[in-house]
C-alpha cells in the first residue's frame, strides 16, 4: 500500500506539491490525470528518491516504511518500481549486464542469496519472450538505439523481473504507438495482482482503455482535485481539464 | 638594445649530451646511420628538453617535470633474460609474442610468426644499412622537429623491424612486449617499424611485462609504413607505470590509399605518460581511427598530443579520446588536423571527452583544424564534466546502491572505446584493466 500525506514538495522556491495526499490499496490501479505542469511528474520523481526537489513536510508509506528517509536505491529494493517517461539510454553497459546487476543489489539489500546465472538467463528469457523483445536487444547497451516503444518495453521488462509490490507508471503511454501501447500495456496487466498496486500518471485517456484503473484521480496545481472511478476518465476526455484550472486559479 | 640570450642547460639536459657523446660510437648502425644520429641529436640540442613555451608541450612542461636523465640502460644479462623466459613458459602468456628487454630484442623470448611475416632486430637492419627500411625509420617527416622524437632518433638502440609481405592476413594479434630486467631506474630508447605490405591484414598489441618497464625513463618510437589497401589494427597498453616513471611514447603512421587503420591505447598508472601521435594520409580513400582513454588519479599526468596530416583526398579521420580524472590528476589533449589544399572530400571528425570527478583535476584541451581543401567536412569537440545525473537516478531507482551505479557508468564511459577494438581476447584484457583501475578508486562519496 502506497500512502503519500501532506506532502509539500518545492523546486528552487516555487511549491510543486501543495499538501498533497493519496493513497493506493494493494491490488488497486490508481490513475492520475492532470494537465502539464501540474506536479504529475514531479510526484513520481519524489516517490522514487530523486534530489533536485526539496520536500518541505510530508511522508510517503510503501508498505508501513517511510521512504522519504531511504536512498533510492533501497526504495527499489523496499519495492517501489518507477517506469520512466523517457527511459535513459546507457552507452557502454550492456543490457544484461544492468538487468543482473540491478537484480541482485535488490537482493542483497534484502538479504537475499545472488541468482544464478541460468535462473537469471531463464527469468530474462520468459520475461522477453512475453513482451516480444529480441534476443539482439539485449545483446545492445541499454536502450542505447532503441524507438520508443521498445525503450518502454525494456522498462516493463525490468519491472517483470524486479517484481516490485508498487509501481509507476509515468507517462508511459507518451511516444507510443497504438501497438507499442497494446504490448506494453498488456505486460502491465500481467504484473496486475492482489498484492501490487500502480499508480499510472497520464495526460490522456487512452493509456486507461488499455491498463483499466479502478480509481482515477484528476490533479492540478499540486493537489488531488477530484476522485472518481474509471467513467472520470472519460468524462475528462470530453471536458478537458479546463475546468479544474480555473477552479484551483480562483480558489 | 639587445638582450643577449645565454642557452643554459637543465642538468638533464647536459646529462643527455654526455650520454649521446659516449653511447653514439657503439650504437649501432654505419655512416648513413650515424649521421642520422647527429642530425637528430643537433635537432634536440638545439631546442633542449621541450617546455611550456613550445607550443606542441605547453601542457607538459618536460623541462620542469623532469629533472634528471637516467643513466642509458645496460645491456640485459643472460641471466636476466633466462629468467624471463621462464615467465614467458607460463600457462597464460601471450602468444605471437616479439619481446624488447630493456629495448633490445630478445629473439630466444620471442616466438615464430607466420609466414609472410618477417622480423629482424632494429641493430641488425641498422647495420645492414637497407636505404629504404632507414629512410622509413627515420619518420620520414613526420614529428622531425619534435626534440623527443629526434632524441629518441639519436639513441635509439633496439627495436623490431616487421615486414608483412602484401596479401598476408594476419588475425591473431603480434604481441609487441616490452620487458625489463634491469632493476634499477634507467633511461631505454626503442623503435620500432612495421611496414604493412599493400592488401596485407595485421594486428599489433603493445604491451609491458613486468613492475621493471613500469620505471624509469621510456622513449619509444613506433612506426608503421602502410600499403594500398592494407588493413592494420593497433593497441597499446600503456598501464601501471609506477611513481616517478616518464614515459615518451611516438607513435607515427603512414597511410597508403585505401587503407583501413584503427588504433586504440589505454593509459592509466602513475607518473608522466606522454603519447604523441603522427599520422599522414598519404594515399586516397583511407580510413583512419585513432581511440583512446587515459584513467588517471593521484598526481598523474597524461598528455596525448596528436597530428593527423591529411595529404590526399577523399579520407576518413576519426579521433576520438577519453578521460577520466581524479584527485588531482592532470589531463591534456591537443589534437591538430592538418587538411593540405588536394586533400579535397576529407571527412574528419575530432572529439575528446573528460569526467572530472573531483574539483582539484585539470583537464587541458586543445583541439586545432588547419583546412586549406575547400570541399571538406571537419569537426571537433571536447567536453568535460561529471557523470550524468539522469543515468545516475535511472540506475539508483533500478536498485543499484550510488557507488555501485558510477562505478558502472564509469567503466562504461571507458568501455565503450575499448569494445570497439574488435577482438574479444584484447577487449577482456584492456577492460579487466580498466576494472582493476576502478576497483582500486577510493569509495565513492554519497551524492550531494
Amino acid at each position: 500500500m502506497l500512502e503519500v500525506k501532506n506532502l509539500n514538495v518545492s523546486i528552487g522556491g516555487r511549491k510543486i506539491l501543495n499538501d498533497f495526499n493519496l493513497t493506493v490499496q494493494d491490488g488497486e490501479v490508481a490513475a492520475i490525470m492532470g494537465p502539464n505542469g501540474t506536479g504529475k511528474s514531479t510526484l513520481s520523481y519524489v516517490i522514487a528518491g530523486r534530489k533536485d526537489y526539496t520536500v518541505e513536510s510530508g511522508e510517503v508509506f510503501l508498505n508501513g516504511v517511510n521512504l522519504l528517509e531511504l536512498e533510492p536505491d533501497v526504495r527499489a529494493a523496499k519495492g517501489l518500481f518507477l517506469a520512466f517517461q523517457y527511459p535513459l539510454e546507457i552507452p557502454g553497459v550492456a543490457t544484461m549486464t544492468f538487468l543482473k546487476a540491478a537484480l541482485n543489489a535488490q537482493r542483497k539489500q534484502r538479504g537475499e542469496e545472488e541468482l544464478s546465472t541460468p535462473d537469471f538467463m531463464k527469468r530474462v528469457k520468459e520475461s522477453a519472450d512475453k513482451l516480444g523483445i529480441k534476443s539482439d536487444m539485449l545483446k545492445r547497451a541499454l536502450n542505447v538505439g532503441f524507438s520508443g516503444g521498445e525503450k518502454k518495453r525494456m522498462d516493463i521488462l525490468q519491472m517483470a523481473l524486479l517484481q516490485p509490490s508498487f509501481g509507476i507508471l509515468d507517462e508511459t503511454d507518451s511516444g507510443l504507438d497504438i501497438d507499442a501501447l497494446r504490448v506494453v500495456a498488456d505486460g502491465v496487466n500481467s504484473l496486475r495482482s492482489e498484492k501490487r498496486g500502480f499508480l499510472v500518471i497520464t495526460h490522456y485517456q487512452r493509456l486507461l482503455d488499455y491498463i483499466v484503473p479502478d480509481t482515477v484521480h484528476v490533479m492540478a496545481q499540486g493537489q488531488i482535485v477530484r476522485t472518481g472511478g474509471k467513467e472520470l476518465a472519460l468524462e475528462l476526455e470530453k471536458s478537458g481539464y479546463r475546468e479544474y484550472v480555473t477552479e484551483q486559479a480562483v480558489a | 638594445m639587445s638582450a643577449q640570450i645565454i642557452p643554459t642547460r637543465t642538468s638533464a639536459e647536459t646529462a643527455l649530451a654526455e650520454a649521446f657523446g659516449a653511447a653514439k660510437s657503439t650504437l649501432p648502425g654505419g655512416a648513413d646511420v650515424i649521421k642520422l644520429r647527429e642530425d637528430s641529436f643537433a635537432v634536440f640540442h638545439e631546442a633542449g628538453l621541450p617546455h611550456r613555451r613550445v607550443e606542441a608541450w605547453h601542457y607538459t612542461d618536460l623541462r620542469a617535470l623532469m629533472r634528471d636523465a637516467l643513466p642509458i640502460v645496460a645491456a640485459p644479462t643472460a641471466a636476466a633474460i633466462e629468467a624471463l623466459g621462464k615467465e614467458f613458459a607460463a600457462p597464460g602468456a601471450p602468444s605471437q609474442r616479439l619481446v624488447l628487454v630493456d629495448g633490445v630484442f630478445a629473439p630466444q623470448l620471442s616466438d615464430a610468426l607466420p609466414a609472410g611475416v618477417t622480423v629482424r632486430s632494429l641493430a641488425d637492419v641498422l647495420t645492414e644499412g637497407r636505404a629504404d627500411l632507414i629512410a622509413l625509420l627515420s619518420g620520414q617527416g613526420l614529428g622531425a622537429q619534435d626534440p623527443i622524437v629526434s632524441l629518441n632518433a639519436a639513441l635509439m638502440q633496439d627495436g623490431v623491424v616487421i615486414e608483412v609481405a602484401p596479401g598476408i592476413s594476419v588475425v591473431e594479434p603480434i604481441n609487441l612486449i616490452y620487458a625489463t630486467a634491469s632493476s634499477t631506474p634507467a633511461a631505454r630508447f626503442s623503435r620500432s617499424l612495421v611496414v604493412v605490405g599493400a592488401g596485407a591484414s595485421i594486428r599489433l598489441a603493445e604491451s609491458s611485462h613486468g613492475a621493471g618497464a613500469r620505471v624509469g625513463q621510456t622513449y619509444g618510437c613506433l612506426i608503421f609504413s602502410v600499403g594500398d589497401e592494407a588493413k592494420v589494427d593497433h593497441s597499446a597498453m600503456v598501464t601501471q607505470t609506477l611513481p616517478g616513471s616518464v614515459r615518451l611514447e611516438t607513435f607515427i603512421a603512414h597511410l597508403g590509399a585505401k587503407v583501413k587503420f584503427d588504433s586504440f591505447a589505454l593509459i592509466a598508472g602513475a607518473g608522466l605518460v606522454r603519447r604523441q601521435i603522427f599520422l599522414r594520409f598519404e594515399g586516397a580513400d583511407s580510413e583512419g581511427s585513432l581511440r583512446g582513454v587515459s584513467l588517471l588519479r593521484g598526481r598523474e599526468h597524461a598528455d596525448t598530443t596528436l597530428f593527423v596530416e591529411h595529404a590526399a583526398p577523399g579520407c576518413t579521420g576519426r579521433e576520438i579520446f577519453k578521460y577520466i580524472l581524479d584527485e588531482e590528476a592532470t589531463g591534456v589533449f591537443q589534437g591538430k588536423i592538418h587538411v593540405a589544399p588536394l586533400a579535397q572530400k576529407t571527412d574528419g571528425r575530432m572529439l575528446s571527452k573528460a569526467l572530472l570527478l573531483s574539483d582539484t583535476v585539470a583537464m587541458n584541451n586543445k583541439p586545432e583544424l588547419e583546412i586549406f581543401a575547400d570541399d571538406v567536412a571537419c569537426g571537433h569537440g571536447a567536453t568535460c564534466g561529471g557523470l550524468n545525473v539522469d543515468q545516475l537516478f535511472y540506475l539508483q531507482a533500478r536498485g543499484l546502491p550510488f557507488a555501485e551505479a558510477e562505478a558502472l557508468l564509469l567503466e562504461a564511459f571507458a568501455a565503450e572505446l575499448v569494445d570497439e577494438i574488435g577482438h574479444e581476447g584484447l577487449i577482456e584484457a584492456f577492460r579487466s584493466e580498466v576494472s582493476a583501475w576502478l576497483s582500486a578508486r577510493v569509495p565513492a562519496r554519497v551524492e550531494a
